[in-house]
Parts: structure tokens; C-alpha cells; sequence
């Protein structure tokens, strides 16, 4: 038999398979590139980037949780400029595709650093990030009201002529208002879900255990959550999307390409396998041989209900 | 590297301190004293996260089983303190466990001739062992201060003997050694032409580093965070460097900038 066909394209960012890594779990790349084959993941979506270099939250900024994690990084980042003229240049031999997460604190930044990509060769697309949970002013304000939401849309749009990811918070009421609300304002695809905000607590010491009080939870205790919001923006949204939320392996990922999601992103399984990425593609494609599927394109919202 | 590895054996050596060796690459043993590896303990999504383990012995032994002469092996000392180390001194030899290595930075070794002073807490002896190794290879004079709350707290103390490290050892309630914190007694033996290695809780690190600074001796120490993947992606194990400020924050990573550093590189409150 062939080797099935694992390429899939989102928003016109041709992907070798469907397996992205995530914002802020892959680095800048090259921590990564002793653990696996860059070239045999789908695409990286680099750490969260801002106009200035972000120092972070304090300590402590993790915490294990029961089939997952809270963290409350903060958003550090060596900022926008710093990423151009340091990361990227290896990203560029890297013969993958390249997207660059970023953020502003204020709407006019989210403009700004994207005009500074905008024409740079070696990032395929953007992902704007209107979702963070664990700063002020990272976005989940943007992420958490339509309006807001459309305005810093539309300003990067303007601002870009790369395809645009737009990234949603889970911690809204109706996540399909947020979806339409962004598709409307021209997102070319949306990816869900970034974390899902909580908390932990030292009961010893009666006290949080993050400095930032509340984190971000990722992991595969979020899974099916994630799995819930993508099928339901699936539905109600004629974008592709790409599905995030503690996928672990082949089978987690293709569940999310059933609800919807024309790709994925591996984040949180990155940190306890730096070959996560790798691995997952491989064990699609290994489903699909197992199954005679010939493209993994034709298992994008094929669910049956 | 990301390996397999064959649990060797896993031994109780004090109430809750256990010492595990494990099969490793040849590669291995070019790893430097002060590096680290990150264990997974189960396949199960709990615990999720690895854990990282300061390695406390490298080198190659007789594998019964092999047939095929010499085997490289690396060593960890743990304390059972929550969900994961637990399950880790469950493990039996021939149990396998998925590993990182080696990570991180390790001790710089300093110019030979210097009188060499190692400073350990707890479990903090850890990676000082496989230092002490190097250090007495090269013909160093070596001596080690161990501390601890208790006699069960410290660990190893005749494998360094049998190295021909002097020891000093003080605990809290004097159940062995003096009575006291093991930096009074490194106080009174400080001098110029040492220099310090350090691995510990943070407030006996910070004490040594603020010993270390006033009498102008040389220092590392080796740092211990919360971390999740070791490789300096998640930036969930830093600390403040010297000069950090609300104003011009200034973070270091323990897994890839560490987790030794020169002392005078951290801020120590």
C-alpha cells in the first residue's frame, strides 16, 4: 500500500501533516532540535511575541495538577525585534513552515508587531494570541468580549498581508460567539483552545501555590473540553481550525481532525516527550495505514453522530 | 538525549532517601559533574510531568545479564517527597524508565592546586558526589560539609570517605556531627585559595553564597525548581539574576542557564 497522504493546508500554509507545535511549549525552536527532526513536524508557532522584550510573572509559575498543569509564565519573550534578528534566521534553514504567535498589551501593539512581520521572509502566517489567561492586559481581554475581539481582528489584518490564526480563549461564556465574532472580522483560521484558567492551593501553607494565584491548565485533563469547543465552532464557523488541548498522541490528535480541526497543536506533551511532535505524526499516519485511509484530509470533520 | 533506561537497583539508604542506578548510553559518560537528567516514572498521564535529579554517579560497571563486558550506568539520590518520587522507589531492577540527558550546566572545576570545598544539604549531596569524583581524578584536595536536620539526612558520607574526601558533618539536633548548621562550621574553616560548590536548600545556599562573597572565595551552586520540560522551553524554573528589578527584570533559567551558577549571578534574599 501507498503511504497514506498526511499533508493538509490551512489557510493556504502548506503543512507536510497536520501536527503544529503550540505557543510557548516549543521555544524558539532550536531547544528542541537534538529531540526530534524539525523537519518532520507540520509546522512551529513560536513563543507569544511583543512589541518590548516581557520579563514574566514571578515564581512559582508551574504547578502539576492531576493529568495536567497550571502556569502562569507571564508572557516572557525576548519581544518582536529580538526574535527577527536571533531566532529566525535559524528557523529559516529549517525547512518548515514558521509562525509567529504574538500579542500586544495594547490594541494599537497588536498592529504594530504585526506590521514588523508583515513581508519578512521565513513566517508563513501568524497566530494572534487574544486569549492569555495570565496577564492583564495579554489579550484576554481581547479574547473574552466580541467587540474587543473584532477590533484587534480587523487591525491586524490590516497590518498583515500573512495568513492570520486567530487563537480563543476557552474561559468565555459561548465560544461560538467568540468564533463567528473573529470570522467575521476576517480571521483566515481560528485554533482552540488555548488554557483553561485555574488554580491551586498549599493547603499546608494556606496559600496559592502559583505567585500569580491563578494559571493557565493544559494537558490531557483539558482534552475533553477541547474537544467539545472545536466541534462546536466546527459547526458554526466555514474556517479551518486547528485543534489544541492536551493532545498526547496519534489517536488524541485525530479525534480533534473527527470534531472538525483541520490540524493540530501538540503543547503540553512537548515538555514530558520533546519528541512529542514527531511521534504524533508518525502514529497518524500509522492509524491510517492500520485503517486503509489514503488522506488524512478525508477524516476532517468526519465525525458521526 | 532522550533514552530508555533499565533500573539497576533502587536502595533505601535512610529512612525515605533512596539510591537508584540505571543503564545509560556510553555517551553518558562524557556528561559533567553539576548536570542533571529529567525521569519520567510512569507511561500513566499521572503523574504528567518528569522530574529532574542531579546526577550523583556516572560511570560503568560488570552487567551480569549482558555478556557484552562494561555497561554505563547513572546514579540518583532522591528523597520521597510527593506523588512521583514515590512511585520512583517502587521500582525494581529490570523496571525501565524513559530519561533526558544529560541536561543543563554543570560545575566548573576551577584551576588545579585551589583547595576544593564542597557543601551539601539533604539531598543536595547529590551532585557533589560525582564532583567529588572528577575533583579527587584530577589529584584535587577535596574536603565535604554535609548538613542536614537530622542523622538520617545525611547521606553517603563514607563513599566520600572512601574517596578521600574530609568530611564535616552538622545537624540540627546534633544526632550526628556537630550541633548546628553545617555552614557555622564551614565559617571557621573558610579561607582564602578555596573554592566553593554548593547544593542545597535555598536558604543554606543563600547563606553559603553571602559566606562565600565576604571572605572573596570563588562559589557555585546548583539550583533546584519546579520544572516541566528541562530543556528551556516552558520558563517555568527561573530565578532572578543579581540585578533583577521590577524595573529591568532579569530572569535565569535553572534548567539551561543552571542549575549551577555562580553565586554572585542569582539574588539571594
Amino acid at each position: 500500500m501507498h503511504r497514506p497522504d498526511m499533508s493538509v493546508a490551512v489557510a493556504g500554509i502548506k503543512m507536510r501533516n497536520p501536527v503544529m507545535t503550540a505557543s510557548g511549549t516549543f521555544g524558539y525552536g532550536a531547544e528542541f532540535a537534538d529531540y526530534l527532526d524539525l523537519e518532520s513536524i507540520g509546522a512551529m508557532i513560536s513563543k507569544g511575541l511583543s512589541l518590548k522584550p516581557k520579563a514574566g510573572n514571578p515564581t512559582p509559575r508551574i504547578v502539576e495538577t492531576p493529568g495536567g498543569m497550571l502556569n502562569a509564565i507571564g508572557l516572557q519573550n525576548v519581544g518582536i525585534d529580538a526574535f527577527i534578528e536571533h531566532k529566525l534566521p535559524y528557523l529559516k534553514n529549517v525547512n518548515t513552515p514558521v509562525i509567529v504567535n504574538l500579542y500586544g498589551n495594547t490594541l494599537e501593539e497588536y498592529g504594530e508587531v504585526a506590521a514588523r512581520l508583515d513581508g519578512l521572509s521565513g513566517v508563513a502566517g501568524i497566530e494572534v494570541n487574544i486569549s492569555c489567561p495570565n496577564v492583564k492586559q495579554g489579550g484576554i481581554v481581547f479574547g473574552t468580549d466580541p467587540g474587543a475581539a473584532q477590533e484587534v481582528v480587523r487591525l491586524v489584518k490590516k497590518n498583515t498581508s500573512k495568513p492570520m490564526i486567530v487563537k480563543l480563549s476557552p474561559n468565555v461564556t459561548d465560544v461560538v460567539l467568540m468564533a463567528k465574532a473573529c470570522a467575521d472580522a476576517g480571521a483566515d483560521a481560528l485554533s482552540l483552545i488555548n488554557t483553561l484558567t485555574g488554580m491551586a492551593i498549599d493547603l499546608e501553607r494556606r496559600r496559592p501555590v502559583l505567585a500569580n494565584v491563578t494559571g493557565g491548565l493544559s494537558g490531557p485533563a483539558i482534552k475533553p473540553v477541547a474537544l467539545r469547543m472545536v466541534w462546536q465552532v466546527a459547526k458554526a464557523v466555514k474556517l479551518p481550525l486547528i485543534g489544541i488541548g492536551g493532545i498526547m498522541n496519534g489517536r488524541d490528535a485525530l479525534e480533534f481532525m473527527l470534531a472538525g480541526a483541520t490540524a493540530v497543536q501538540v503543547g503540553t506533551a512537548s515538555f514530558l516527550d520533546p519528541s512529542a511532535a514527531q511521534r504524533i505524526a508518525r502514529e497518524m499516519e500509522q492509524y491510517l495505514v492500520d485503517h486503509k485511509i489514503g488522506s488524512v484530509s478525508s477524516l476532517i470533520g468526519a465525525l458521526e453522530l | 538525549m532522550q533514552f530508555k533506561s533499565m533500573v539497576v537497583s533502587n536502595v533505601e539508604l535512610s529512612p525515605n532517601y533512596f539510591r537508584m542506578r540505571m543503564t545509560a548510553p556510553q555517551e553518558l559518560l562524557a556528561s559533567a559533574p553539576g548536570q542533571f537528567l529529567m525521569l519520567k516514572v510512569t507511561d500513566a498521564i499521572d503523574p504528567l510531568l518528569r522530574r529532574p535529579f542531579g546526577l550523583f554517579d556516572v560511570g560503568t560497571f560488570t552487567a551480569e545479564y549482558a555478556g557484552c563486558g562494561t555497561q554505563a550506568y547513572c546514579e540518583i539520590l532522591y528523597k520521597v517527597v510527593g506523588k512521583g518520587t514515590k512511585l520512583l522507589c517502587a521500582l525494581h531492577h529490570g523496571d525501565v524508565v524513559d530519561l533526558l540527558a544529560p541536561l543543563g550546566r554543570g560545575f566548573d572545576l576551577g584551576p588545579a592546586g585551589e583547595e576544593k570545598v564542597l557543601v551539601g544539604g539533604g539531598v543536595g549531596l547529590a551532585p557533589l558526589y560525582y564532583l567529588a569524583k572528577a575533583l579527587v581524578a584530577r589529584g584535587e584536595k577535596v574536603r565535604l560539609f554535609a548538613g542536614g536536620r537530622n542523622r538520617d539526612d545525611i547521606l553517603c558520607i563514607t563513599e566520600f570517605e572512601r574517596l578521600g574526601v574530609e568530611t564535616y558533618v552538622a545537624t540540627d539536633d546534633g544526632t550526628l556531627g556537630e550541633s548546628g548548621f553545617v555552614t557555622q562550621v564551614l565559617e571557621r574553616h573558610l579561607n582564602e585559595g578555596m573554592r566553593i560548590f554548593a547544593c542545597g536548600p535555598t536558604p543554606m545556599l543563600g547563606a553559603v553564597a553571602k559566606m562565600a562573597a565576604s571572605h572573596e572565595v570563588p562559589c557555585q551552586v546548583s539550583m533546584e525548581a519546579y520544572m516541566a520540560c528541562g530543556v528551556g522551553a516552558c520558563l517555568g524554573c527561573v530565578m532572578k539574576g543579581a540585578n533583577h528589578t521590577e524595573a529591568t527584570p532579569d530572569y535565569r533559567c535553572v534548567c539551561k542557564d543552571g542549575p549551577v551558577f555562580d553565586s554572585f549571578e542569582l539574588q539571594w534574599s
